[in-house]
């Protein structure tokens, strides 16, 4: 069969609405593209950990502290499964964790912000697990299969941690004074990376065309945005705070809200590397996996003796 | 004390938890951190369990007992205000000589053999512990414990293995983790300790009898320590205290760390 037939076949599945499976052909691209985003996206879930993880020994109550670690642990679980997913295109954990550590391969930037206080959690929860959700449910019938699968499990999990954190930021919002005054100042510390969380302007995108024709993206960043702006800014009436954004307006003939400019600069800063804590995030990634590796080691090297005296008693 | 008991108890479950819960985000292996996440959240469940029955039977006191139970400020005036105290307010609010729990589960976490010795030491005892406490004649301390062995059978499965991967594993392993067990033995001869509250617990049937538990525990560990290949380690003096209150500076930091949002933002609803 030449090749370009494999190609048709491949085109048709996708056209179809068929989806793409570990054994299927795929043009190299393809599944480049797939491994770049699938990885980037687990790396993100792991880095993920850590901003919240910051807050677990000082939630401010023992059922807050419950489900923080829970949350977080989730966290760990998707970039389990997305690990594994990515695994399927023929890359290994042990080289994706390499790229990461080596700053090869990216992860989400919103991580590279500080958690100042505990309002942060809320506010990671609804519009960081918001945003990503927004992101995430069209993946689910993205056309690779083992990610698409991977992306229904992560979804339903961030649309509770999604909640969760409304309704710590509800909480604070109907508190005292000061409580009222945290959630404000992380709702504004958090509202304009999150809506940089879309990526880059639809014109400055150079990746989406491709990944919109090979159904692995489904709608673009800035649609995803507008929505995502919508949605938020009836969430915040609920909340009784103020829009971080003065611009916000709402849109009689779009049928949208605008909003003002996005500090694309800052955007681009921290994905060169220069966020508050890229360093930190990154420090902390590298030194769990050295730390880990005499521990690695010794598990591989158990597991070797241990089969060896297995199989030494079969001989027997 | 009763209430004192109850209230060690959930101590150990939440220092332990808290402990391990440090782990997040940074443990050696994926699949091993989400393992250690969960025991955290097992021991804090039990902590919770444990300190909403101690809120309880705190509140049944009498008036008049009630000022002189515990010496914080922040506890003594909610006394004072007539208002009843919850789990969070034994978790948050009370001062470091107010707890109880052992010095073994305060120890920092160091490194993973340090950390799988320290649960391994205390997930032997607890598996014992907590198989006799079933028998309580408190059905509130006998329904936690049955509950909580079923955890506590899977902690004890996972830092066994653990201490048998290291001790028999490389010989960096093997020299990490024989140095954990024998820093960390010094901190196991307490949970032996018959103290006050131990001997009213075993005169009024609420509680066990930890003396017992001394020649099963040192059957398993020695057992386990075999087949680790590691020696049984060699000292014999034996640091106890905090079943009385007496911590290591461990306690101070972590209370400081644990309760700063309750001590800072008094009486708020989070």
């Amino acid at each position: 069969m030449p090749v370009h037939s494999f190609q048709e076949h491949f085109d048709s599945l996708i056209d179809r609405e068929i989806t793409i499976e570990p054994k299927d052909w795929m043009p190299d691209d393809y599944r480049k593209t797939l491994i770049r985003q699938i990885s980037q996206h687990a790396h993100s879930e792991i880095v993920g950990m850590l901003p919240e993880g910051n807050w677990i020994t000082r939630a401010p109550s023992l059922r807050r502290k419950a489900v923080l670690l829970a949350k977080v642990q989730d966290e760990a679980g998707h970039g389990l499964y997305l690990y594994s997913a990515a695994e399927t295109l023929g890359i290994t954990r042990d080289e994706m964790y390499n790229q990461l550590h080596t700053g090869k391969a990216k992860y989400s930037s919103i991580f590279n912000y500080p958690t100042l206080t505990w309002a942060d959690m809320g506010a990671i929860g609804w519009l960081v697990d918001g945003a990503a959700i927004m992101n995430q449910v069209p993946l689910c019938r993205t056309s690779y299969g083992p990610y698409a699968r991977a992306m229904v499990r992560v979804c339903k999990e961030e649309s509770f941690h999604q909640r969760q954190g409304f309704e710590i930021m509800l909480t604070l919002a109907k508190g005292t004074e000061i409580q009222k005054k945290m959630a404000q100042d992380a709702f504004n510390r958090w509202w304009w990376p999150s809506i940089m969380m879309f990526g880059p302007t639809d014109a400055e995108s150079p990746n989406t065309e491709q990944s919109v024709r090979w159904r692995i993206k489904r709608f673009t960043n800035d649609e995803l945005r507008q929505k995502f702006v919508d949605v938020t800014v009836e969430q915040t009436k609920v909340l009784g705070l103020e829009m971080p954004d003065k611009d916000i307006k709402w849109n009689e003939e779009r049928g949208h809200y605008d909003f003002g400019p996005i500090n694309w600069d800052e955007f681009w800063n921290v994905v060169k590397g220069n966020g508050p804590c890229n360093k930190q995030r990154l420090d902390a990634r590298k030194n769990a996996w050295d730390n880990g590796k005499w521990v690695r080691d010794a598990a591989m090297a158990h597991a070797a003796k241990r089969k060896a005296r297995e199989g030494g008693v079969k001989a027997a | 004390m009763k209430l004192a008991y109850t209230l060690r108890l959930a101590d150990d479950a939440l220092i332990i938890g808290h402990r391990l819960s440090e782990w997040c985000g940074h443990g050696p292996i994926l699949e091993q951190d989400i393992a250690l996440t969960n025991t955290s959240l097992d021991h804090l469940g039990r902590a919770r369990s444990l300190y909403q029955y101690a809120a309880d039977l705190f509140n049944a006191l009498p008036a008049a007992e009630k000022p002189s139970v515990f010496s914080s400020v922040a506890i003594q005036g909610l006394v004072a205000a007539g208002t009843a105290i919850d789990e969070d307010d034994v978790a948050y609010l009370r001062d470091g000589w107010d707890f109880r729990n052992l010095l073994l589960v305060e120890q920092p976490n160091n490194d993973w053999a340090y950390t799988v010795a320290r649960s391994f030491y205390f997930d032997t005892f607890n598996f014992y512990f907590f198989s006799a406490l079933q028998q309580s004649n408190d059905t509130a301390l006998a329904a936690i414990a049955a509950k909580s062995l079923k955890e506590i059978t899977y902690h004890l499965r996972w830092s066994s293995e653990w201490v048998i991967r290291l001790g028999d594993g490389t010989e960096e392993s093997h020299q990490r983790m024989q140095q954990a067990v024998s820093d960390l033995w010094m901190y196991t001869g307490e949970m032996f300790v018959m103290n006050a509250a131990d001997q009213d617990a075993v005169q009024h049937g609420y509680g066990v009898d930890v003396d017992a538990l001394k020649t099963l525990w040192m059957e398993r560990v020695k057992a386990v320590f075999d087949e680790a290949t590691l020696a049984m380690p060699a000292g014999t003096w034996m640091q106890s205290g905090g079943k009385d209150g007496k911590h290591t500076d461990n306690l101070g930091y972590i209370l400081a760390e644990m309760q700063f949002m309750q001590r800072t933002y008094p009486g708020m609803e989070w």
